[in-house]
C-alpha cells in the first residue's frame, strides 16, 4: 500500500481506544477464541428489494423467525422508477422484485416504506433522516454503501445476502476485528471544494484496495467543519477505497442534526444518549494501525478519468499517460480504462465534453447537495444538447427542495426533476446511459457499464456537476467566475 | 453447504486487476429473486467479446479462476458469487480480494484463495502456455498444484474450517442463542427501534 504511513505496530495501550474499537467492544456478544470470529450484536438492519429476497427465502426454508422486526426497516429504492410512479412498474422483473419485498415484509412484520410513501427513498438517506442512525450503534444493510451511516459515529457495514439472512435470524454477525486507519484532513477547504473532493482525493491516494481490512476514521479540522450531509458523502465512499467502514466521531454537529428527528431519543433519554455519545471519540493517545494525512488547503475540485474510483485527478489536471505508470497492473488497468472511456493521454480534463449530468445517489442527493447545485445554476442556461437529471435521495428531500423552490430552479434551467431512488447510479430502473454516452455524475462508481451498458462515467461533486451542466465540459465553479459570471 | 477439500479442474487466466462486482454481474441481472440461474449473467458485458477468455473453447468447463489484484471490489451483491458458482467455478485465486466479496464467497462454498502477485504471474504464464491444463487446489494443505509446481495460497482459518466441514453459519451462531438473549437484556432502552413507526405527517406523497 503506497502513501499510507504505518504507525506503531503495537496496538493501543490498555484503556486507550479508538472510536471503532469502542463501538466494537460495546457490541461484543461472544469473544472469538482460537481463530473464530467475534459475535457482534446488530442494532439496526436496513433492507431493500435487491439483496433481501433470497435471505427471506432462506429463513422460510429453515423455518426460522425474523428475530427482531423492531430493529429492522425496509424501503424500495434500487428498482423504483423516478417518473410516472403512480403507474405500475413497467419492467416485469423489477416489479416482481418490489412485490416480493412487499410480500416478505408483510409476512415477517417488517416496516416498509413503499414507493409513494413520504419516508421512501434511498436506504442510506432514509435511515439518517428518520433519526434511526445514531452514534455508537451497529448498522448493517445488504448494500456496500452502508458505510454512509458511519458519519454519525456508527459502525456501519455493507453485507452480502447470506449475512442478511444471518442477521434476520440471529440479530448478530460473526466478524473478525478490523484494523484501524486514521484519515486526517487538516486545514480548511477552499470555496468550491467539497466533501466529495476530499474523498475522491483520498481514494486516488490510497487506491481501491488501500483500505482493505481497515475501518477508516476521518479526523481533523476539515472533517469537523463539515455538515452531516458532507460527512455522509465521505463515509459513503469508504468502500471505494476497499474499507469495511468509515467513521466520524460524533460532536455537536451530529447532535444538532439528530435532535427532534422522529426516532431520536427524547427527554431524559436524549440526555442519557448524548452523555454516552460524548464518550465515543477516540481517546487522546490511542493508536491507529495506519494513518493518511491530507492537506485540505491544497485540494481542488476532483474528477475521475478512468473506470475505478481510484483513477482520479484534480480537475485542473489532464488524462494521465499510462506509459508513465510504473506498476504493471495499474498501467494495464489505465490502458484499458482510457480505451473504454475513449480518452487520450494528455487531454486536459476541462476539455472533456459530457452528454449527461446526473445529480443524485446515496453519495450526493441530500438537501444540501441540491441546494449547492441550485445556487450555481440559478438564472443560468444549460449547455446546448446536454441533459441533466436531478434525483432527490428521498421523498422527503424532494418535498423539502420543492418547499424551497429548488425544483423550479432546476426546471427553469432545463433539468429533469425526478422522484426519489437510486436511479442512474446503477441503472436498475429505466434511468440509464446509452452506449458511448458520457456522464458527469455525483454518484460513487465509475465502473464500466455501471450507469448503463457502454456508458462512460466521470465522478464529480454537485458543484462540478452544476458548473459542467452550464459549460458542457467538465468544469468547476471557479471556471464560471473566470467566464465573468 | 457441501464439504470442500480439493478441486481439480481447468484453470482460466483472467489477466485483469480491479475486477469489480459490476463486471462480474452487471446490475440489470440482479433482478431475480432466487439464488440460482445467474450463470449467463457472469461477466455479461465482457462475454460479448468473442476473444474474452471465458469464451475461448480451451477454457470451457473452467473451475479455477486466476484473477489480478482487487478482485470483487465494489458492490456487496452476493449475486457475484452465485454467478461464479452457477457458471461452475469452485475457486478464485487473486493477490487481493474485496472484503465483502471474500466474505460472501465463504458462505457459498466458493474458495477465495489469496496468492502472491508473483505466483499469479507464474500461474497465468503456465496456463496460457498450456490452455486447458488442470490445477489441483487443496484446501487442507492450502496449495495449488500443477505438474511439478506447488504454490501456496492464504485463507483465514475460520473460513477454511467452515469450508472443510461444510458448516452453516446461522446454525453455528444459534448455539450461542442464550448469550444473544442475555446481551439483549442489557441494551439501553433509548436505542432506536423501527417499530412502532414514528412519523409526524401523513404518509403519502403527491405522485404526480
Amino acid at each position: 500500500m503506497t502513501n499510507v504511513i504505518p504507525t506503531s505496530t503495537i496496538s493501543s495501550d490498555a484503556g486507550l481506544r479508538t472510536l471503532a474499537e469502542k463501538v466494537w467492544d460495546k457490541h461484543l456478544v461472544t469473544k472469538g477464541e482460537d481463530g473464530t470470529p467475534d459475535l457482534i450484536y446488530i442494532d439496526l438492519h436496513l433492507l431493500h428489494e435487491v439483496t433481501s429476497p433470497q435471505a427471506f427465502d432462506g429463513l422460510r426454508l429453515a423455518n426460522r423467525p425474523l428475530r427482531r422486526p423492531d430493529l429492522t426497516i425496509a424501503t424500495e429504492d434500487h428498482n423504483t422508477p423516478t417518473l410516472a410512479i403512480d403507474k405500475p412498474i413497467a419492467d416485469p422483473t423489477s416489479r416482481t422484485q418490489i412485490e416480493t419485498l412487499r410480500r416478505n415484509c408483510a409476512e415477517y412484520g417488517v416496516r416498509l416504506h413503499s414507493l409513494g410513501d413520504i419516508e421512501q427513498g434511498i436506504v442510506h438517506v432514509v435511515g439518517p433522516q428518520l433519526g434511526l442512525t445514531q452514534p455508537g450503534i451497529t448498522v448493517v444493510c445488504g448494500d456496500s454503501h452502508t458505510s454512509t451511516h458511519g458519519a454519525f459515529g456508527a459502525m456501519a457495514l455493507g453485507i452480502g445476502t447470506s449475512e442478511v439472512e444471518h442477521v434476520m435470524a440471529t440479530q448478530t454477525l460473526p466478524l473478525n476485528p478490523f484494523k484501524t486507519m486514521a484519515i486526517t484532513v487538516n486545514g480548511v477547504l477552499r470555496t468550491g471544494v467539497t466533501a466529495k473532493d476530499i474523498i475522491l482525493a483520498v481514494i486516488a491516494r490510497i487506491g481501491t484496495g488501500g483500505g482493505a481490512g481497515y475501518v477508516l476514521e476521518y479526523r481533523g479540522e476539515a472533517i469537523r467543519a463539515l455538515s452531516m450531509d458532507g460527512r455522509m458523502t465521505i463515509c459513503n465512499m469508504s468502500i471505494e477505497a476497499g474499507a469495511r467502514a468509515g467513521m466520524v466521531a460524533p460532536d455537536q454537529v451530529t447532535y444538532d442534526y439528530l435532535k427532534g428527528r422522529a426516532h431520536a431519543p427524547r427527554g431524559a433519554d436524549w440526555d442519557a444518549a448524548v452523555a454516552y455519545w460524548q464518550t465515543l471519540a477516540t481517546d487522546e493517545g490511542a493508536s491507529f494501525d495506519a494513518e493518511v494525512i491530507i492537506d485540505a488547503n491544497e485540494l481542488e475540485p476532483f474528477v475521475t478519468w478512468g473506470t475505478n474510483p481510484g483513477q482520479g485527478v484534480s480537475l485542473s489536471g489532464s488524462v494521465p499517460n499510462p506509459a508513465e505508470i510504473v506498476d504493471a497492473n495499474e498501467r494495464s488497468a489505465a490502458e484499458r480504462a482510457l480505451e473504454y472511456m475513449d480518452l487520450t493521454a494528455g487531454t486536459l480534463m476541462k476539455q472533456i465534453r459530457v452528454d449527461t449530468v446526473f445529480l443524485g445517489s446515496c453519495t450526493n442527493s441530500r438537501i444540501e447537495d441540491l441546494r449547492a447545485a441550485a445556487e450555481i445554476i440559478k438564472g443560468k442556461s444549460k449547455a446546448e444538447g446536454l441533459r441533466m437529471m436531478v434525483v432527490p435521495g428521498s421523498a422527503r428531500v424532494r418535498i423539502e427542495a420543492e418547499a424551497e423552490g429548488l425544483d423550479q430552479i432546476f426546471l427553469d434551467f432545463g433539468a429533469e426533476w425526478r422522484f426519489a431512488g437510486c436511479s442512474m447510479c446503477l441503472g436498475m430502473n429505466p434511468d440509464q446511459l446509452e452506449p458511448g454516452e458520457r456522464c458527469a455524475s455525483t454518484s460513487n462508481r465509475n465502473f464500466e457499464g455501471r450507469q448503463g451498458k457502454g456508458g462512460r462515467t466521470h465522478l464529480v461533486s454537485p458543484l462540478v456537476a452544476a458548473a459542467t451542466a452550464i459549460r458542457g465540459t467538465l468544469s468547476s465553479p471557479w471556471d464560471l467566475v473566470q467566464d465573468g459570471d | 453447504m457441501q464439504k470442500f477439500t480439493t478441486v481439480t479442474g481447468i484453470a482460466v487466466p483472467l489477466r485483469r486487476s480491479n475486477v469489480d462486482t459490476d463486471q462480474i454481474i452487471p446490475a440489470v441481472h440482479l433482478k431475480r429473486v432466487t439464488r440460482t440461474g445467474f450463470e449467463d449473467a457472469l461477466f455479461a458485458a465482457w462475454r460479448l467479446d468473442p476473444e474474452f477468455v471465458i469464451n475461448k473453447k480451451e477454457y470451457q468447463g473452467g473451475r479455477v479462476l486466476i484473477a489480478g489484484a482487487d478482485f470483487g471490489i465494489g458492490s456487496s451483491r452476493e449475486h457475484a458469487v452465485w454467478a461464479l458458482r452457477d457458471y461452475g467455478f469452485d475457486v478464485v485465486l487473486s493477490p487481493r480480494f474485496g472484503d465483502i466479496f471474500r466474505g460472501n464467497s465463504g458462505k457459498q462454498g466458493l474458495l477465495a484463495g489469496q496468492i502472491s502477485e508473483a505466483d499469479a504471474e507464474t500461474l497465468w504464464n503456465l496456463v496460457e502456455c498450456d490452455p486447458g491444463v488442470e490445477l489441483t487446489v487443496d484446501l487442507v494443505s492450502k496449495t495449488v498444484r500443477v505438474g511439478d509446481l506447488t504454490v501456496n495460497f492464504e485463507i483465514d482459518d475460520y473460513t477454511r474450517w467452515r469450508l472443510l466441514e461444510g458448516l452453516d453459519d446461522i446454525g453455528l451462531t444459534l448455539r450461542d442463542e442464550a448469550r444473544i438473549s442475555e446481551f439483549e437484556t442489557k441494551r439501553e432502552s433509548w436505542l432506536p427501534r423501527t417499530l412502532p413507526a414514528l412519523s409526524p405527517e401523513s404518509s403519502r406523497i403527491n405522485l404526480m
